[in-house]
């Protein structure tokens, strides 16, 4: 294999991981603090490339857009906090699965009111389209390398917030023991509130950088949100840094998988079965990943709760 | 005298049930959302485009279209079609774009005796062994535009070619129709997860592959989504792409743009086709919805005119399945022309080259270029035992 | 509890409805009803594991996929005895249920519905990654013969009603029995019944077993009603609708399953011929439900009569 060709699907991996891993910092705090599994999460994915695509339209800068929609959307997010997910707190965890289930029904057929059930355009912007030289001879998306960009400079932003601000700290106080951090004075209502914003935020980013990628439409939140959950089971529920680890890992597996698989299946069986095969392998290997992690580590990579 | 009464009250009932205005009844399901959409809505468009401009009427009796959503599923297109045949009591089916809903749902037609008219998904089971008298395609067998390419790239003299299909039977019939004209060398034929959206892995095996040509299936939100990685990764001046005619419409064309021009692909229909059928189509379609057809639209437009050509022929008596067969047999004039079927119930008909342009005035458009295949049928019509 | 005499009386209604469908051009209804009943049975060995046993399994879709592959499969080979290709399905779904139960039961909580979700969605691909078995597209499934009796619409109606009150006759027994109370018992606290004795893993293993068998059964007969295997059978789509129509009912109340399956398809079959955003309603349907009814509607229905 040349090197040229592993590179670039490394950094196919490293791209899609981060991605992944903007979805899943949200869900695994709102988890592990709030001890609640929003499965709306994926929603507020496809309200970010919806409002990114729209704003692109109406503004025609990408940038600008991609800023609005990210405000916009953490807004929504903090209004559904405020008005039906606060309920949902004290509740079981099959209530939450239904509620939030509900919201995502009712959410997907908002979009499809308001946008209607084609797929929206929306497209990487005009200077970003084209290919890039990044080494002698390989060339790579111009618009892939902003985006892992973008994703690096976000999960540093994150960590360092987790880590090393009054409000990270109280939200690690948060996730490994809830109560102990109420009666120690954390002002856990207003800081549910945010956090909520601060997680619709995230999903916007990764809406609005895969948008262009992928395909702005009603039900692009479902099939991400379960990937994010694998994410997040991988990593540890409540963990940032699980996250990040767990989001990458997937990203490398899953694209590492698609690209190598049907290569190496192809020295050992017949073309024929290689291709029946490999395909098929590729989909359940980041399934397989998260068997055999919960099967020697039953409560993830980096457990928050102690 | 109360004899006479009696007899006077039946006839009367006779009568009246005579008089009554007979209609037709046509279920329409088709992928109306979803990644699909574009596909199933031109579709649906072109089909009643054609039934208002026949007054509301196909074969002179008044019209009724039901029409619902498969959400490209196979299960919901099941319910869809079960409620149209056993409670609405439809005449006719139509409207099912992909190959695996027809699969899923084909069978519990034609055992009710219904007729399906498929103005898109052109599957091979139906046209060989499993061939039913109530099956009737107004579009293609799934074979036939790949085929038409493989010819084309044959005739180019390209030494090897990287094939792309995702990992489903159409996906694998269509490479199967590719190579069955091509005859140089395959350097990969990859199948990927159906419904991907993100190709980057693939893409780079074809840049590491360094082939001379690129063919790639890619039905509905994964053309788009292939083309624009494709030309994003610099690919497209370097490795030339080939594509069938689904992939480089004008759906396409509006969602990928500037992308796409110079690229070949193939078609049973164009939008100069020189004939009147097809340029009122035209002219119609885009008085009516303000964009310009594609062929998923003359698909459409041409089921709703076979239907009414046969409705014709049998004088609309809709209960004479025999003659309604030879009337759909004998073919119909579309927008392609006159259109004649094989007993297997597929359209025998030309395959033309297209190439993707950008006119004088700045618009991109997907130019007629020739004639790939002439009265071409499909491969599987000798294993069909119907006559 | 359902008093005796309504159930009866329900009983008596399905029983002769057929001949009534039949007689009114009312066919489509009967075959609405043998999928609510297809549903119900689903619904409620799901319910057995996740609102008596509190194993919340997000990979139920799984046996009730392979069910209906089963038969697709089998008589596509050319078998045509139901009275061999039941047997050999249900006998796969429990073997698949005993070997995804023994390592999933070793984790708790989110990771255990994870770990199920996990080994559903191997199950999934790896069932359209054959493609002689119809792939991506599904499989034909064709009716078998039973010899008795010639399996049609109707058939099937009595069949599937049959089974369906075995069944839920079987499960009532079941959770009543000791069998049950330890179930319940582990679910309530679960170091506590270990310390009693009771090999609670065990216990949970075989109600899982019985689970999955149970909702085999549902698929083969899915498989006979719709004469196709869809791959989204075994999609997690399929898991979260089942646990949809167990949360909807009422978990761990004994008729949960069945109303839930019975009114979640209702309200979707109505609101589908009302609006193509029929979705939305089911949305706001199933919130206002969560809200203002936690115990599931069977526990509204408790809390009317004041029991």
């Amino acid at each position: 294999m040349p090197p040229s060709l592993f590179l670039e699907q490394m950094l196919n991996g490293l791209q899609f991981g981060l991605m992944l891993f903007l979805l899943a910092a949200g869900l695994t705090l709102v988890f592990g603090i709030m001890d609640m599994i929003n499965l709306a999460h994926g929603s507020l994915y496809m309200i970010g490339a919806y409002l990114t695509a729209t704003l692109v339209g109406l503004t025609g800068v990408f940038w600008l857009a991609v800023v609005l929609a990210v405000l916009g959307t953490a807004l929504i997010g903090m209004l559904l906090e405020v008005s039906i997910l606060r309920q949902l707190y004290r509740r079981d965890h099959l209530s939450q699965v239904l509620a939030t289930f509900a919201l995502i029904l009712i959410l997907n057929e908002g979009v499809r009111l308001i946008w209607g059930s084609q797929p929206l355009l929306l497209s990487a912007p005009e200077g970003l389209s084209g290919p890039v030289e990044i080494l002698p001879g390989l060339f790579y998306s111009a618009f892939r390398l902003t985006i892992i960009a973008v994703g690096l400079a976000v999960a540093v932003l994150l960590l360092l917030l987790v880590n090393h601000t009054r409000a990270g700290m109280w939200l690690r106080a948060g996730a490994s023991n809830r109560e102990m951090a109420q009666a120690m004075g954390v002002p856990i209502k207003p800081l549910f509130t945010l956090l909520f914003g601060v997680g619709a935020a995230l999903c916007a980013v990764a809406g609005a950088f895969l948008g262009p990628i992928l395909a702005v439409q009603v039900g692009m939140g479902e099939s991400i949100l379960i990937l994010a959950f694998v994410v997040i089971v991988i990593g540890g529920i409540g963990s940032i840094k699980g996250a990040l680890v767990g989001a990458l890992l997937v990203g490398i597996v899953d694209t590492a998988g698609r690209a190598f698989l049907p290569l190496l299946l192809g020295q050992v069986a017949s073309p024929e079965v290689a291709s029946n095969l490999g395909p098929a392998l590729a989909s359940i290997l980041i399934y397989l990943l998260m068997a055999v992690v919960l099967f020697f580590k039953p409560q993830g990579l980096f457990p928050a709760r102690t | 005298m109360k004899k006479v009464l009696w007899l006077l009250v039946f006839l009367g009932l006779v009568g009246f049930s005579l008089a009554q205005p007979r209609s037709v009844k046509v279920g329409f399901v088709s992928t109306l959302s979803g990644g699909g959409a574009a596909l199933g809505i031109d579709a649906r468009d072109g089909f009643n485009l054609a039934v208002r401009l026949l007054n509301n009427q196909l074969g002179g009796l008044p019209v009724e279209v039901l029409i619902a959503d498969d959400q490209q599923n196979p299960d919901v297109a099941r319910q869809a079609v079960d409620r149209m045949l056993k409670r609405d009591r439809v005449d006719f089916l139509t409207g099912i774009i992909f190959s695996n809903i027809l699969l899923a749902v084909g069978e519990a037609i034609f055992e009710e005796k219904v007729f399906y008219i498929s103005l898109n998904a052109g599957p091979s089971e139906y046209a060989g062994e499993r061939c039913s008298p109530y099956f009737f395609n107004a579009a293609w067998q799934n074979d036939n535009l790949h085929e038409a390419m493989g010819q084309y790239v044959q005739t180019r003299r390209f030494e090897n070619v990287f094939l792309l299909a995702p990992n489903y039977p159409a996906g694998r019939d269509a490479l199967t129709g590719f190579k069955r004209f091509y005859r140089g060398r395959v350097v990969a034929e990859v199948y990927h997860r159906l419904n991907q959206l993100d190709f980057s892995a693939e893409i780079a095996q074809i840049r590491a592959a360094r082939p001379r040509a690129v063919y790639a299936f890619e039905p509905g939100a994964m053309g788009v989504n292939f083309i624009k990685q494709y030309a994003e990764a610099g690919l497209m001046r370097e490795i030339p792409l080939f594509l069938p005619g689904f992939s480089a419409d004008a759906d396409v064309i509006r969602a990928v743009g500037r992308a796409l021009v110079g690229v070949y692909n193939s078609s049973q229909w164009a939008l100069e086709l020189n004939n009147p059928v097809n340029q009122r189509f035209v002219e119609e379609f885009r008085k009516a919805y303000g964009r310009t057809p594609t062929l998923y639209a003359s698909q459409g437009y041409d089921t709703a005119l076979m239907l009414d050509a046969a409705i014709r022929a049998v004088g609309g008596d809709l209960s004479k399945k025999d003659e309604l067969r030879k009337a759909f047999l004998a073919g119909f004039n579309s927008t392609r022309g006159p259109l004649k079927f094989n007993p297997n119930g597929y359209p025998i008909q030309n395959y033309y080259l297209r190439q993707v342009i950008q006119a004088p005035n700045g618009e991109i458009v997907n130019r007629l270029v020739g004639t790939i295949f002439t009265n071409h049928s499909d491969a599987y019509v000798s294993q069909c035992k119907l006559r | 509890m359902l008093r005796k005499g309504w159930l009866l009386l329900l009983l008596g209604l399905l029983l002769a409805f057929p001949p009534v469908a039949s007689a009114t051009g009312l066919e489509f209804y009967m075959g609405l009803l043998t999928k609510i009943m297809i549903f119900a049975l689903a619904a409620s060995s799901l319910n057995l594991i996740l609102g008596y046993g509190g194993m919340v399994s997000f990979g139920h879709a799984a046996y009730f996929g392979v069910g209906a592959y089963t038969v697709a499969i089998l008589t596509r080979e050319g078998l045509t005895s139901a009275w061999v290709i039941w047997p050999v399905a249900l006998a796969l779904c429990a073997l698949l249920a005993f070997l995804i139960g023994a390592i999933s039961l070793r984790t708790r909580g989110v990771y255990f519905i994870m770990i199920t979700l996990a080994f559903a969605q191997m199950i999934y691909f790896v069932v359209v990654s054959f493609k002689q078995y119809g792939g991506e597209d599904g499989l034909r499934a064709r009716r078998p013969e039973f010899g008795l009796f010639e399996l049609n619409d109707t058939t099937l109606y009595y069949l599937t009603l049959g089974v369906l009150a075995a069944c839920l006759y079987g499960l009532y027994r079941l959770v009543g029995s000791r069998f049950g109370r330890v179930l319940q018992a582990i679910r309530e606290n679960e170091s506590r019944t270990a310390a009693l004795g009771y090999p609670v893993y065990y216990f949970q293993l075989l109600a899982f077993v019985l689970a999955g068998t149970l909702a085999g059964l549902a698929g083969v007969l899915m498989a006979h009603y719709t004469q196709y295997a869809s791959p989204n059978l075994l999609a997690w789509q399929q898991s979260g609708h089942l646990m949809m129509m167990v949360i909807l009912g009422g978990v761990g109340q004994f008729w949960g399953g069945v109303l839930g399956a019975v009114v979640l398809s209702l309200v979707e079959e109505v609101l589908q011929d009302l609006t193509i955003h029929w979705q939305l309603g089911v949305g706001v349907i199933l919130l206002l439900v969560v809200l203002f009814a936690p115990k599931g509607l069977a526990g509204l229905w408790r809390r009317r009569k004041g029991l």
